[in-house]
């Protein structure tokens, strides 16, 4: 709501409107949104609106090298700040190419504005130069899509976008805008009327259900709150706090959520799922009641669904509807913001607690004995390289938790996930739902705008990284210092790990050669010196912290660490895919029975 | 297990697109579709058959719903509602057939709406069953051509399912 009702009124009464150009609107339109930063490229289909940009003072724009690493910019920026953030590009292939960005987007549900130009109306549908369908391709991975072809609707679509975006369950809206709209004149009227009789999201809990869920609280024995990226994108981490130790039931957080419960309090168990901490894993399987908080029962946390948590009843809260009852079904369904519904229910549960007030000790004494038996942990490397985890748990704990952490995809990510402590919201930035390669580097140089004092690290992979390093040339040019730790195993390490795992050690197309005793093609040093970036190559145990310190203290540039660790080591503790999560294997000291490396 | 749903949409370019896409991506296939306009301006009213069993059909109506043009989603039950499709038929008669089959057509309460010497062609409207049993009467006489609208729908008694959506 906000975006609509905090308009100001700008025409003076009695006067006419501003005529502007349609590209003009668009600009003023951002500006009036309160937009500061865009990133984009341009190509002819925008190029009215380029040229509009320039002029801006109130709107810095980021001229990436991709438009797939302005789409991650966007999401990284809009993730970091909860705020939406707005990415450009051309039509045609402009337009493609932040189809894999809007996806993610829609995935993990972030607010994502993305603008594209389009041929002229009058040539549309006649396979005109870098014409594509865009609003086409992107009608199933967008939460809405507009094309506009007239320049006085420019305010009111860009409004009732950027409204959709970050409203209800956010994600990503699409506004395609020809040419002619463009450049087209038209009276700017603000604040444009807003019509969208057929989005109203529900916010606020019904009472009957609130209570029924402070009922089965009360009634519980071995509560989890499963605390999902729905109670970052609804700012509740502090209302989650204040629930979760009135009832002192466990929170496990998953991959989408690490950071919105602080991993440093007592109540918190880890992360759930196929790499989760084996107390979280066997918490929810276990338990009786499973509060589920912006959280959709995703097949990597669930496991097999049918065996998943036999015995526990389901409170399920969240803003979308379609979630509830998706996948599992819940015996107290809440349609809600987060937020507002924690604050209902930490009411309704003292109420319910002054009768019956319930006894957790038996389950705490079963969740500690868990957490004493199976710390996360990790077996050193034999082959003389590095242990990627121990220097991503050094790159944490010599940053802290005030710093944002973005990583790519695959065993890099999830030892991101698992080894560094995160103690807020918005630190921690990944693609949980697409698993996207290569969201790491812009995702980082997105935050870093978004939040320059910050701190800003890219935990990336050496495969993930070659798929969008072309933003360190962005990041150098505009003074946008972000780290890029690059866990370089020299192969696609995650389906490696399966290949070693389930593929009888047929290590088919993942071998990279960036890595230790290889050709190392391309050289990441090199490469990352090419692009301006301090660049650090780290092969011996001695020299990681002082590489991270030097990264630390460097901010006149982006800097790139080469770390060469080795490619044996495997993200543990895992529940094998198609399994139920009472499987979940444990792999500290001993290796399973069919790990053959 | 054959549902109808009637939804209230807003008449925006591409929403049959999306509409026709959730469906899709799931794999479902729509037995039938009519599109028209509702008794407010700007609102079409989508009828749409889907064969589909009822915890997917839950989650397409609530994707459905999502739709930001989509305004109302109802499944129409059988029971409670009027069901109807529209047929043209065009049927080869000759001399000695035509007479039957005009027959046919008044037992029906079916309308010839065009005729040639070598063919005929039948309007008739109805609820599934009807049309179908007029079909297998006239199979034997040679059926040329067939067009089928889809079925319409709306609910029985004097509540309408704009008035709840309006009423906030």
């Amino acid at each position: 709501m906000s975006i609509i009702d905090s308009s100001p009124a700008q025409p003076a009464a009695g006067r006419a409107p501003e005529v502007l150009t349609g590209s003009g609107a668009v600009l003023r339109t951002l500006e009036h949104l309160g937009v500061k930063d865009v990133f984009g490229l341009p190509g002819g289909a925008i190029m009215p609106f380029y040229d509009e940009l320039m002029a801006s003072t109130a709107v810095r724009h980021i001229l990436v090298r991709h438009e797939q690493g302005a789409g991650h910019a966007a999401e990284g920026y809009a993730a970091a700040t909860g705020g939406l953030g707005v990415a450009i590009a051309t039509s045609g292939p402009g337009a493609t190419n932040l189809v894999t960005a809007i996806a993610d987007a829609y995935m993990d549900s972030v607010p994502l504005l993305a603008i594209t130009g389009q041929v002229f109306s009058t040539v549309m549908g006649t396979d005109a130069f870098q014409e594509v369908d865009i609003v086409g391709i992107t009608m199933p991975i967008t939460k809405h899509s507009f094309l506009v072809t007239r320049p006085e609707d420019v305010p009111a679509t860009l409004v009732a976008a950027a409204h959709i975006a970050t409203t209800g369950r956010p994600g990503p809206v699409l506004v395609d805008i020809t040419k002619d709209a463009q450049q087209n004149s038209a009276p700017f009227i603000w604040p444009p009327k807003v019509d969208l009789p057929g989005y109203r999201p529900v916010t606020k809990a019904h009472g009957k259900q609130v209570v029924a869920a402070a009922q089965l609280i009360a009634e519980s024995k071995r509560p989890v709150i499963y605390a999902g990226g729905g109670v970052g994108r609804a700012k509740a981490s502090a209302e989650l706090a204040e629930f979760a130790h009135l009832i002192g039931a466990p929170v496990v957080t998953t991959l989408m959520a690490r950071g919105v419960f602080p991993d440093s309090d007592p109540l918190h168990l880890g992360m759930p799922g196929m790499h989760g901490a084996v107390p979280a894993v066997l918490a929810l399987q276990e338990s009786d009641l499973i509060i589920a908080l912006g959280a959709r029962f995703d097949d990597r946390v669930t496991g097999k669904v049918s065996e998943f948590a036999p015995s526990a009843k389901v409170i399920h809260v969240d803003i979308d509807p379609a979630e509830i009852g998706k996948i599992r079904e819940a015996q107290v369904p809440i349609v809600g913001d987060v937020k507002d519904v924690l604050v209902d229910f930490t009411v309704a549960v003292r109420d319910a607690f002054a009768s019956t007030k319930p006894d957790y000790t038996a389950w705490w004494s079963r969740l500690d004995k868990l957490r004493e038996t199976y710390p996360l942990g990790f077996d050193e490397p034999t082959d003389g390289h590095l242990s990627p985890q121990r220097i991503i748990r050094r790159i944490g704990e010599l940053t802290g938790p005030e710093g944002i952490y973005a990583a790519g995809v695959g065993q890099h990510q999830m030892w991101a996930a698992q080894f560094i402590k995160y103690e807020r919201p918005n630190a921690w930035l990944n693609s949980g739902g697409a698993g996207t390669m290569g969201y790491g580097v812009p995702a980082a140089m997105g935050a870093k705008v978004a939040q320059p004092d910050r701190v800003v690290w890219a935990i990336d992979g050496d495969g993930c990284f070659q798929m969008t390093n072309q933003e360190l040339a962005t990041c150098a040019i505009n003074n946008i210092p972000i780290k890029v730790a690059i866990i370089n195993n020299s192969s696609l390490g995650m389906v490696r790990q399966w290949q070693t795992l389930f593929y009888d050690g047929r290590h088919s197309f993942t071998d990279l050669e960036t890595g230790g005793g290889t050709r190392m093609i391309p050289d990441f040093v090199k490469l990352a010196e090419a692009y301006g970036a301090l660049a650090i190559r780290v092969t011996k145990e001695e020299e990681i912290d002082p590489a991270i310190k030097l990264a630390l203290e460097t901010n006149d540039r982006p800097v790139v660490i080469d770390f060469i660790v080795s490619r044996d080591a495997m993200v543990w503790p895992m529940v094998p895919q198609g399994t139920g999560n009472s499987e979940v294997q444990y792999a500290r000291d001993h290796a399973p029975a069919w790990d053959e490396d | 297990m054959s549902h109808v749903l009637s939804l209230l949409v807003e008449d925006k370019p591409g929403l049959l697109t999306r509409v026709a896409g959730l469906f899709a991506r799931r794999g479902f296939n729509i037995e039938s579709l009519a599109v028209g306009r509702s008794e407010i301006e700007g609102l079409s009213r989508i009828t749409v058959v889907v064969d589909v069993e009822d915890t997917p059909l839950e989650q397409v109506t609530k994707q459905l719903n999502k739709l930001v043009n989509v305004i109302k989603v109802v499944e129409l039950e059988p029971g409670g509602s009027v069901l109807r499709d529209h047929l043209l038929i065009k049927v080869k008669v000759d001399n000695v057939t035509r007479s039957q089959v005009l027959e046919a057509v008044g037992l029906f309460r079916a309308s010839v709406v065009d005729v040639a010497a070598e063919a005929l062609v039948i309007e008739v409207t109805g609820d599934r069953q009807k049309v179908e049993a007029l079909l297998r009467l006239l199979e034997p006489y040679g059926i040329k051509e067939l067009a089928q609208s889809g079925t319409l729908a709306i609910g029985r008694g004097p509540k309408s399912i704009t008035e709840r959506v309006f009423k906030n």
